[in-house]
């Protein structure tokens, strides 16, 4: 009986489903004690959730450069992270020069607008140059090939940034009119100002983004390369246009989650990108890659976490300054999903359709 | 190849179904073939034949009903155990190993009848040596057999059509199978080579004792050499039987041809 | 070629100005500055220069190889000289444009040094101008000239000005080891000047270079033709033979070149063992893996943990104990992280594997782990490797352990490659589905080449720790798996001879150039995408092996070891 099990499956699913499973107990046991021991208030866990959810904003713009990119070429555009620094890294010299006139205290909103217009701009710049130059001529080339290409690129683009901007961290202006908490409606609410702009703005563009894939002619034409490349080029749909599209779309999300970013973290450097990069593409894969809800929710279930998990699992577990391990908590849960469920939450396209 | 048999049939497919979700692209089929037989799967476009293979190779788990290798049930078992159980196929769209010469995917197909290991290789053990020249002496043979000699060195890729074909069949040959499973052999190949390779398959059952199920869209070929054919439509078995009772069977024309070809065809007959 | 002849005056300016922007790229990114003390020819010409003016000469080139179909020679002279002026003309805005306009705030680069540079010794921005035009107009010349010239001497060129750069960037590394021999002396004074080579020495090189170029590609001459010529007796005693001559210079190279030398080739070699093992998960099994430092990194702590004498002593043992358990804990360690990405493919197993390599960082830098393998502080006091009273103690010495270590390691890689297993994982890496019809088992057959790889990194890490007697996370950041593949896929993925030819260009190389640290990853990355765009087999592909073989008649009595016979 056992034998004949063992034929048919092998010991390493049985190790998985364990590893699965401790893991599990782990996560259990550890925010059992976190809670038990009433360490943090409730006020803090709000605090934790909604800094997750502005942080998971940006990673769910980022994210849909990802799945967006996935979706019609079946490729991880690994370098997508540096599209995003490009946009942030060259917006910031613009930022400090506001801020010397005083544009920035005058005009806070025209401001923020300009900039956005910048990353933008040098985000689909990168991304489409990044298309033109490292992947279209590999179209149709075996699938190590590519991510060899973006790996490079990727690695290329990060010291480039820092070959010409220089190495050192660079601080984004302070945006006055962004401090402290946010009032409206008569009202403090617990939410720091910045937080609720991050969160606005990139619902914003989600919706943006859902409303021109869902409903304009370029959207549909990308959704239906994305189904068949050969038929939509049969009806008459120019599919290198249309990829050119896609990077552009993403690299646009990419450069507004920069200043975004920005705004929450201050800091930019030339590696900045790497580290969002991959926790974006977790997102995706969270999601269920090629999907571009599933992205948005990706992203913020992954900002979330990652906000409240070291607190509250690893706290409990009794392991001394939880939130080093804050990054190790983002890779093993993409880890386990692409072990568990490597289709995501929403996604159903992805299996099949890679064979 | 004498091997003792434990069954009439060297393969039996009892009410095989196989379900894509909502999908049935098999549905309770059972074929009987016998030892050194060569039984032909026809059927239209979509008829469920390749997915049929699939199940029968382990690469698609059967949702429904058993499959049994000279008595034994194989359902559900790996495609790795499969092939050293003694079933081996070919591919409708040639799948070589591209970037490997000729002779290295030969060599592949020997892998389950081989024992040499890790440590063996590493140590280059007698034996391993041994089973090294046995196992390229066997895929030179083969090669040979399929008429590919000369070319033993040159990338799978290089080779033109008929050639990887052929060597195709070399490479499943060489797992030494009881049962060889070819999808469309003629695929692609003019009259004069279709000629040649149904004389070839043919052959491989007189030379080598071996039974051959075969998938095939040239009724010429199918008719020529099978002892019997089922007919596939829509994942169901619609006729069985001789290559003649089939010619013969209205549904097997309608199938093919439309209702209007067939009431044509019946009209003919009375 | 589809392309008809047809070359236009938007051709030309969409080479000139593409060749302008990676001008303007290079001066932006300051190699112009960064490698101006690196002279090449006699205080004249350094190497920011060569960067300065390569992409001009380069684009040149290829404007006028298109224009050539015209079959005017005159033409194609001329669109290269045109190139080459346009490429000036972007160089020579910017310089009037920085100096007018403070630059230095956002591009760092665009320093006083690189505005002086720039001028070419004129008073006047607009003489400066005139000279960086003309320059360029006579790179671009001379690159639609060279785009002129056979291909067979256009290559012995190349190899002559390859061969005169590599010989002056050597100067300093040569007067280092050779400084004090006496039969040194008389060459160095004739082949250097004060700073990079003599004008005797650079005609030298170049003709040496040049010869060297003509002589492999002349048909008849080829030694590798030659010996495939002799009866196949003879051929195993040539390949013997020169083994055993490649193995005598080995050894005898740490003694000729001493100590610094020796920690380059030192270094090399470590990356060579583990180029050796990925090259088995990548190259033969086709399994991305990104997360490939992580085995390294257990290696070196491991060695690191049982062996230290400092704060963090455990047990204390000697080197030799300790290898056999880093090796086994990588092994595991490669199994075990092995198992869950069984099921993926390609992109998804990079991104797993670098998130485990990620996890592996974290946690030896978390403060959680600190009490046992101490934190961003390291492993300090790790002793040397001592065998029978001899103490690798040195760069000289170490060398002959990793020596020993690259044969090992090379030789298990090259058993593996043309046995059963071997065919199994590139059966897989061509096509899993249907390797598993052709009854390979992927479980067994990929987690065989994860713990292979695994094996050789272990390796590698403890060699390396007892190299360096003390080991520290930030050795082992994904920098490092992304060196090791970048440098078997420079070799050739899958090739054995590629592995260290790559190691020694993208490993040796750098350690020759230290202003080069700052462009090394810039570089890699270009050369991953540059090789795949172009040479995606590398330098030293595996094919070759497949036409070694074919050259060979086989014969069925000898033929267990001949499909293996490869120069090594």
């Amino acid at each position: 009986m056992l034998r004949k099990f063992m034929r048919k499956h092998d010991v390493t699913d049985l190790v998985m489903w364990l590893i699965g499973f401790g893991l599990l107990v782990v996560v259990f046991i550890g925010t059992y004690r976190t809670l038990a021991s009433g360490k943090y208030e409730n006020s803090v866990w709000l605090d934790f959730f909604i800094f997750g959810l502005a942080q998971g904003s940006v990673y769910a713009l980022i994210a849909l450069g990802y799945t967006l990119v996935y979706g019609i070429l079946f490729m991880i555009n690994f370098a997508h992270g540096e599209v995003f620094t490009g946009g942030v890294f060259t917006a910031y010299f613009f930022a400090i020069a506001m801020e010397r006139a005083g544009f920035i205290d005058r005009h806070w909103v025209l401001a923020l607008l300009i900039l956005m217009a910048i990353a933008m701009t040098v985000s689909v710049m990168v991304a489409v140059v990044l298309e033109r130059i490292a992947y279209r001529p590999l179209r149709g080339a075996p699938r190590l090939v590519p991510l060899i290409t973006a790996i490079g690129a990727s690695f290329f683009l990060q010291y480039t940034y820092r070959g010409i901007y220089g190495s050192g961290v660079k601080t984004y202006p302070d945006f006055p009119a962004l401090d402290g908490k946010l009032n409206a409606f008569g009202r403090e609410w617990p939410i720091l100002t910045t937080q609720a702009l991050v969160i606005v703005v990139s619902a914003l563009m989600m919706v943006f983004l859902y409303w021109y894939v869902q409903k304009t002619k370029a959207g549909k034409a990308m959704r239906a390369v994305a189904e068949d490349k050969e038929a939509a080029a049969l009806m008459g749909i120019d599919v290198d246009r249309v990829i050119v599209n896609t990077f552009a779309l993403g690299g646009a999300m990419a450069g507004v989650a920069g200043i975004l970013y920005a705004l929450l973290f201050k800091q930019v450097n030339a590696f900045m990108g790497f580290i969002p990069g991959i926790k974006a593409f977790t997102a995706a894969v969270l999601g269920g890659i090629g999907n571009v809800p599933g992205a948005m929710l990706g992203g913020l279930f992954l900002g979330i976490v990652e906000s409240l998990g070291p607190s509250l699992i690893l706290d409990g577990l009794g392991i001394p300054a939880p939130y080093q391990l804050k990054d190790a908590i983002a890779f093993t849960l993409l880890v386990l999903v692409l072990i568990f469920r490597p289709t995501g939450i929403l996604g159903e396209r992805l299996s099949e359709k890679k064979a | 190849m004498a091997e003792k048999r434990h069954s009439e049939y060297i393969l039996e497919t009892i009410h095989v179904t196989k379900q894509f979700g909502g999908l049935v692209a098999v549905k309770d089929l059972s074929i009987q073939v016998p030892h050194q037989s060569i039984y032909s799967v026809i059927g239209p476009n979509g008829a469920g034949k390749t997915t049929f293979f699939n199940c029968i190779t382990g690469f698609y788990k059967v949702t429904e009903g058993d499959i049994l290798l000279d008595g034994e049930s194989i359902a559900g078992l790996r495609p790795d155990i499969i092939v050293k159980k003694g079933i081996s196929r070919t591919y409708q769209n040639i799948r070589l190993f591209q970037n490997l010469t000729a002779l290295e995917n030969v060599m592949v197909g020997h892998h389950p009848r081989m024992k040499a290991g890790w440590l063996g290789a590493v140590l280059n053990t007698p034996a391993t040596r041994q089973e090294e020249a046995a196992t390229r002496k066997l895929a030179m043979e083969l090669l040979e057999f399929v008429g590919l000699k000369g070319v033993e060195h040159e990338l799978a890729t290089n080779l033109p059509y008929g050639m990887q074909r052929r060597l195709e069949i070399a490479r499943a040959l060489a797992s030494e199978p009881k049962l060889l499973l070819l999808d469309e052999p003629t695929a692609g190949m003019n009259p004069s080579e279709t000629e040649e390779m149904t004389a070839f398959i043919d052959n491989l059952r007189k030379e080598m004792g071996i039974t051959v199920l075969l998938i095939e869209h040239d009724m010429r070929v199918v008719m020529s050499i099978s002892d019997t054919i089922t007919v596939l439509d829509y994942g169901e078995k619609i006729a069985e039987g001789k290559p003649e009772e089939v010619r013969a069977n209205p549904r097997v024309i309608e199938a093919y041809l439309g209702r209007g070809a067939a009431t044509q065809h019946e009209a003919k007959a009375a | 070629m589809d392309k008809e002849i047809k070359f236009s005056w938007q051709d030309i300016i969409k080479y000139g100005v593409i060749g302008g922007i990676v001008a303007l790229y290079v001066v932006l990114i300051g190699m112009v500055v960064t490698f101006k003390e690196r002279y090449i020819i006699a205080e004249t010409v350094n190497l920011g220069q060569i960067a300065l003016f390569s992409p001009t000469f380069i684009l040149a080139y290829f404007a006028a190889n298109n224009a050539r179909k015209l079959k005017s020679l005159i033409y194609a002279i001329v669109v290269g000289a045109l190139v080459g002026a346009i490429v000036g003309v972007f160089v020579a805005a910017l310089l009037v444009l920085a100096s007018h306009v403070n630059m230095r705030e956002v591009f760092l680069n665009v320093s006083p040094e690189l505005l002086k540079i720039l001028h070419f010794g004129q008073e006047s921005l607009k003489g400066a101008s005139l000279v960086i035009v003309g320059l360029n107009l006579i790179v671009g010349l001379v690159g639609g000239l060279f785009a002129l010239a056979p291909r067979r001497w256009s290559n012995a060129l190349l190899v002559g000005a390859a061969l005169v750069t590599l010989m002056g960037i050597l100067q300093e590394l040569m007067s280092i080891t050779f400084g004090t021999k006496d039969w040194y002396k008389p060459l160095g004074e004739f082949i250097y000047a004060k700073k990079g080579l003599s004008w005797g020495g650079t005609i030298l090189f170049f003709v040496l270079g040049m010869l060297f170029s003509l002589w492999r590609s002349s048909p008849g001459l080829h030694p590798g033709a030659r010996v495939a010529k002799l009866p196949p007796k003879q051929q195993q005693g040539v390949r013997i033979v020169s083994f055993l001559l490649g193995l005598a210079i080995l050894v005898w190279l740490p003694k000729f070149l001493g100590s610094y030398p020796s920690e380059i080739l030192t270094t090399v070699g470590i990356y060579v063992i583990m180029g050796l093992g990925l090259n088995i998960v990548v190259g033969f099994a086709g399994l991305l893996d990104l997360g490939y430092v992580a085995f390294f990194a257990i290696g070196a702590y491991t060695v690191g943990i049982l062996t230290t004498t400092g704060k963090l002593a455990t047990v204390g043992w000697n080197f030799w104990m300790a290898l056999p358990v880093a090796i086994f804990l990588a092994t595991m360690a490669g199994v075990i992280l092995g198992i869950p990405v069984l099921k993926m493919r390609g992109d998804y197993l990079a991104i797993v594997t670098l998130g485990f390599g990620e996890i592996i960082r974290i946690l030896v830098l978390s403060d959680w782990l600190k009490p046992y393998i101490g934190g961003a502080q390291g492993i300090l006091q790790i002793p040397k490797p001592e065998i029978l009273g001899y103490e690798f103690k040195g760069p000289q010495q170490i060398y002959y352990l990793v020596l020993i270590g690259i044969l090992l390691v090379g030789y298990i890689a090259w058993r593996l490659r043309d046995a059963r297993v071997g065919r199994a994982w590139k059966a897989m890496r061509e096509d899993e589905d249907v390797a598993e019809a052709m009854g390979i088992h992927l479980v067994s057959t990929k987690l065989m080449a994860f713990a292979t790889g695994a094996a050789f990194a272990g390796l590698s890490g403890a060699i390396f720790a007892a190299k360096l007697g003390s080991i520290f996370p930030h050795s082992f950041n994904l920098i490092v798996s992304i060196n090791v593949l970048s440098l078997i896929i420079v070799g050739g993925i899958g090739s054995l001879p590629g592995v260290v030819v790559g190691a020694l260009i993208l490993v040796g190389l750098p350690e020759l150039l230290r202003e080069f640290a700052d462009y090394r990853m810039l570089f890699y990355g270009a050369l991953l995408v540059a090789m795949m765009l172009v040479k995606p087999e590398g330098f030293v592909p595996e094919k070759t092996h497949a036409r070694e073989l074919r050259e060979q008649p086989l014969e069925p009595e000898v033929a267990p070891e001949a499909p293996a016979r490869e120069a090594l």
